[in-house]
């Protein structure tokens, strides 16, 4: 089946006989296709006691199938001047590159063989670990990373999806081998959870000809859905302090639960955000913090709706004779706001910037194939970005004061600060 | 096709048209950067970067970082050690509005004595942030290590005691005396037509008087007579290494087999500051990621030549992997890097190393910001008129002129090895 819109972006989207989701769209910028490999195998597959499986999965994956060794892997991408990257995130592991259009039907047949039979070698994987274990220490050592896996520990529970350290700790990946690697692969990378976006010079029916011919005879029925509870709503205000005293300056995560993405509010939250943290350096606290108080040389808001309620956090790096005031002003936006909600000119100047960035968002194939990927990911249809304009539109001043009602109470908000710090 | 005009003030003014999005970009160049600071004043060039976001005379303090925003554009700025940049990118509607942002920032910024205050510790808290990461410190310390006379020695950010005392008079005695239309120039690249472009930046920056912009003499970095080595030791939990090696400037006949020679050691990286160290390079292959990350000795290695206007560092940087001693690292590193500087490189190594930057210039030139950079960046060091010939000077190298840059550059004599061991 292949479906496609006229106007906007237009992409050709097909659904293979396995299940297996296909989006291509023409761009004539470079002679160039970026491809986008997505699969539903997320950092909230991870059982508790292998924190980190999604991610250790990620970085070997692509050491080894059952025809090609790591070292031909290597040369065969090198050779066309592709780099492969990986990402995972709470929901979906991803593959991405970019590669020479000529080079097309080559990466992909490489890419299909490495995630339809990786074999995850004993001495990569222990190669890997080594890696893995030298990134963890490394988050370790890095205030910003401690602040926000902290606060997601916090908001979430330590053992839920959302709150466990995306990539493990030192312990529960000394204890994954490639037996679990395996099982993972096999459980969870399978043609009925996959998302495969294609953004290039290249005629799109023929894309998705090339992804038929490469994918199309891969079976597996789709993955069982991953049960994931809410995480509940902090009821007071917490604080905690990650001292380390090693470091320059601190880091504050602040943050609530927030909402799911197919909440009908999200559009006044993703405004509310805007205008609160990330128009013009940082929003409303960025002019508090930054300009006004020149406390930081960065502050924003960050929202993440997601298939649950993901979090709603405000990040800042200040120095440590700082952190007290910082927390205040941060204190008072969201009061403010929550008190007075947004004037009609932020409604008006952030509505105009979200609407009138998508050209520019939209103008690289690797920004198209992001946006390609979450359209298909939140299930938002393949004319999203020519309905985004109406939604933001029909936004109205009292829904974005009624969003921060609803979640900017600094009386329950949840905040760690990591660095030089120690509360008096 | 690139047109180049100049206005009579000197303001050298390159369009490209572009029309594959309804965009266009502007960038405003300054041949500036922290190369041209004395001691006592290091880092005024990237502060009074950021006070030319603090409102001009036309442009109220609290609309500059909106004005363009509101039209969905996108702006930003950076400075570093041969110039520094001030960018939008807008719909093409917008073009003129964007033109009369630069036209305001290059003659009419304020300098409001408590914006400068407040700016000073927003910089400061910029300074401290790097100073959380060690490869920052690292790089930093090495480099102020491997240059004992040029000024690429200081941090562009600059030094904590500097960015204490400098005063708001010396912040607008530099921007008055660098931000003049002689010593810039001027990048509209995308969806315009290049009559119009040109006659809407005669219109908001012809009455800009030029300025004097002799420029002091530097300085050259003398030859090194030996090895050089730091160790830093700090709170931490990973190890790190980095080798720097003093390499060709961009109109340097060295400087293209060093840009292959690099490819072939850490993979190649392309030569858009602004756009190709965001997607990592194709490394699997490359000879000190086979030897340091498939041994387990490195989690990661990256490696760098950048285009600069005076000769520069090729780097080499090692995370160690968790209980790789230091010295082991180092020693394997070294040995790999004596192994191609004794026997040079392969034809197959050539062959891959020119297809895949190749590649890297088709993909780092895939938006009109991209592209638009590139011109003034170039022009900034070189000309502009490099970047045309990019892909054959790079297409022309041959393995003997690699192997000889290799034997020359990649010496012990030539090198700063850093160190940085956690307590």
């Amino acid at each position: 089946m292949t479906t496609s819109v006229s106007g906007g972006l237009a992409p050709v989207r097909a659904v293979l006989d396995n299940g297996a989701i296909v989006t291509a769209k023409r761009s004539t910028t470079t002679p160039a296709v970026t491809i986008h490999l997505g699969f539903l195998a997320g950092s909230v597959c991870d059982p508790p006691a292998h924190a980190g499986l999604a991610h250790f999965a990620s970085r070997t994956i692509d050491r080894g199938t059952a025809i090609r060794p790591a070292d031909v892997i290597a040369e065969e991408l090198d050779r066309r001047g592709v780099s492969l990257s990986t990402m995972v995130n709470r929901h979906v592991t991803a593959l991405i590159c970019t590669c020479l259009i000529e080079d097309l039907d080559d990466v992909l047949g490489l890419l299909a063989d490495i995630v339809m039979h990786p074999v995850f070698p004993d001495e990569e994987v222990a190669t890997k670990r080594g890696e893995v274990v030298t990134l963890i220490r490394q988050d370790e050592d890095n205030p910003a990373v401690m602040a926000t896996e902290g606060l997601f520990a916090d908001l979430y529970g330590a053992d839920h999806g959302y709150g466990r350290r995306p990539r493990g700790s030192v312990e529960t990946v000394g204890a994954i081998d490639a037996g679990a690697l395996r099982r993972f692969h096999s459980e969870r990378v399978r043609p009925g959870g996959m998302s495969l976006v294609m953004v290039g010079d290249v005629d799109p029916q023929q894309a998705i000809d090339a992804a038929r011919q490469a994918f199309g005879g891969w079976t597996g029925a789709p993955s069982a859905p991953v049960e994931l509870s809410d995480g509940v709503p902090a009821s007071v205000r917490r604080v905690r302090t990650i001292p380390m005293m090693n470091k320059a300056q601190a880091d504050i995560a602040y943050g609530f639960t927030g909402i799911r993405r197919s909440d009908p509010a999200y559009y006044a939250y993703w405004l509310m955000n805007n205008i609160l943290g990330q128009y013009a350096i940082g929003g409303r606290l960025g002019d508090s913090i930054r300009e006004r108080q020149g406390m930081a040389y960065y502050v924003f808001s960050a929202l993440d709706a997601n298939l649950i309620p993901g979090p709603l956090m405000v990040r800042a790096g200040v120095s440590p004779t700082n952190v007290d005031r910082a927390v205040a002003s941060i204190d008072e936006e969201l009061e403010r706001m929550r008190a007075d909600g947004p004037t009609d000119r932020e409604m008006t100047e952030s509505r105009q910037y979200l609407i009138w960035s998508m050209p520019r968002t939209l103008e690289t194939n690797v920004g198209i194939a992001s946006f390609l990927q979450t359209a298909e990911f939140f299930g938002l249809g393949t004319d999203y970005d020519v309905r985004i304009p109406g939604l933001l539109q029909a936004v109205t001043r009292d829904e974005v004061h009624a969003a921060a009602r609803r979640t900017l109470n600094p009386e329950t908000a949840t905040i760690v600060i990591a660095g030089p710090y120690t509360r008096t | 096709m690139v047109e180049e005009v100049f206005l009579d003030n000197g303001l050298r003014v390159l369009v490209q048209e572009l029309h594959t999005a309804p965009l266009a970009s502007v960038w405003c160049w300054y041949r500036v950067g922290s190369r041209d600071e004395t001691t006592g004043l290091t880092g005024v060039s990237h502060w009074v970067e950021h006070m030319n976001f603090k409102g001009t005379t036309n442009i109220p303090r609290d609309k500059v970082k909106g004005i363009i925003e509101q039209f969905g554009g996108y702006w930003n700025g950076y400075t570093w050690i041969d110039q520094t940049t001030y960018t939008e990118t807008a719909t093409s509607d917008a073009l003129d509005r964007m033109l009369f942002i630069e036209a305001e920032r290059m003659a009419s910024c304020l300098y409001d004595p408590a914006d400068c205050e407040s700016e000073r510790t927003v910089i400061i808290s910029e300074l401290q942030g790097g100073e959380n990461d060690p490869e920052t410190m690292l790089d930093q310390e090495l480099t102020a290590v491997a240059f004992t006379a040029h000024p690429y020695r200081h941090p562009t950010i600059g030094w904590l005691s500097d960015l204490q005392t400098m005063t708001r008079d010396d912040l607008y005695g530099y921007y008055r005396r660098h931000y003049v239309p002689n010593n810039a120039t001027l990048v509209v690249a995308g969806d315009v037509e290049t009559r119009e472009a040109i006659a809407a930046v005669e219109r908001h920056f012809g009455a800009i008087t030029p300025g004097d912009v002799t420029k002091r003499p530097l300085t050259p970095e003398p030859e090194q007579a030996g090895e050089r080595r730091i160790v830093l030791s700090r709170g931490g939990t990973t190890a790190y290494l980095k080798l720097g090696y003093h390499a060709p400037a961009v109109t340097d006949a060295e400087f293209f087999p060093m840009l292959v020679l690099d490819a072939v050691l850490t993979g190649a990286k392309g030569v858009n500051l602004w756009a190709s160290f965001r997607m990592p390079p194709p490394q699997r292959s490359a000879r000190l990621y086979r030897a340091l990350v498939d041994t387990g000795l490195a989690s990661a290695i990256g490696g760098g030549i950048v285009p600069t206007a005076d000769p520069f560092l090729y780097t080499v940087s090692l995370t160690a992997a968790s209980g790789t001693p230091l010295a082991r690292l180092e020693e394997a590193a070294l040995g790999a890097i004596d192994e191609v500087r004794t026997h040079g490189i392969t034809d197959a190594e050539l062959k891959k190393a020119v297809h895949q930057l190749r590649a890297r210039l088709v993909f780092e030139n895939d938006s009109i910001t991209n592209i638009a950079h590139q011109l003034g960046y170039f022009d900034t060091i070189d000309s502009w008129r490099t970047v045309a010939s990019l892909e054959s000077r790079i297409a022309g190298v041959t393995v003997e002129q690699v192997a000889r840059v290799a034997a020359k550059r990649l010496n012990a004599t030539n090198r700063t090895v850093g160190w940085f061991e956690p307590q």
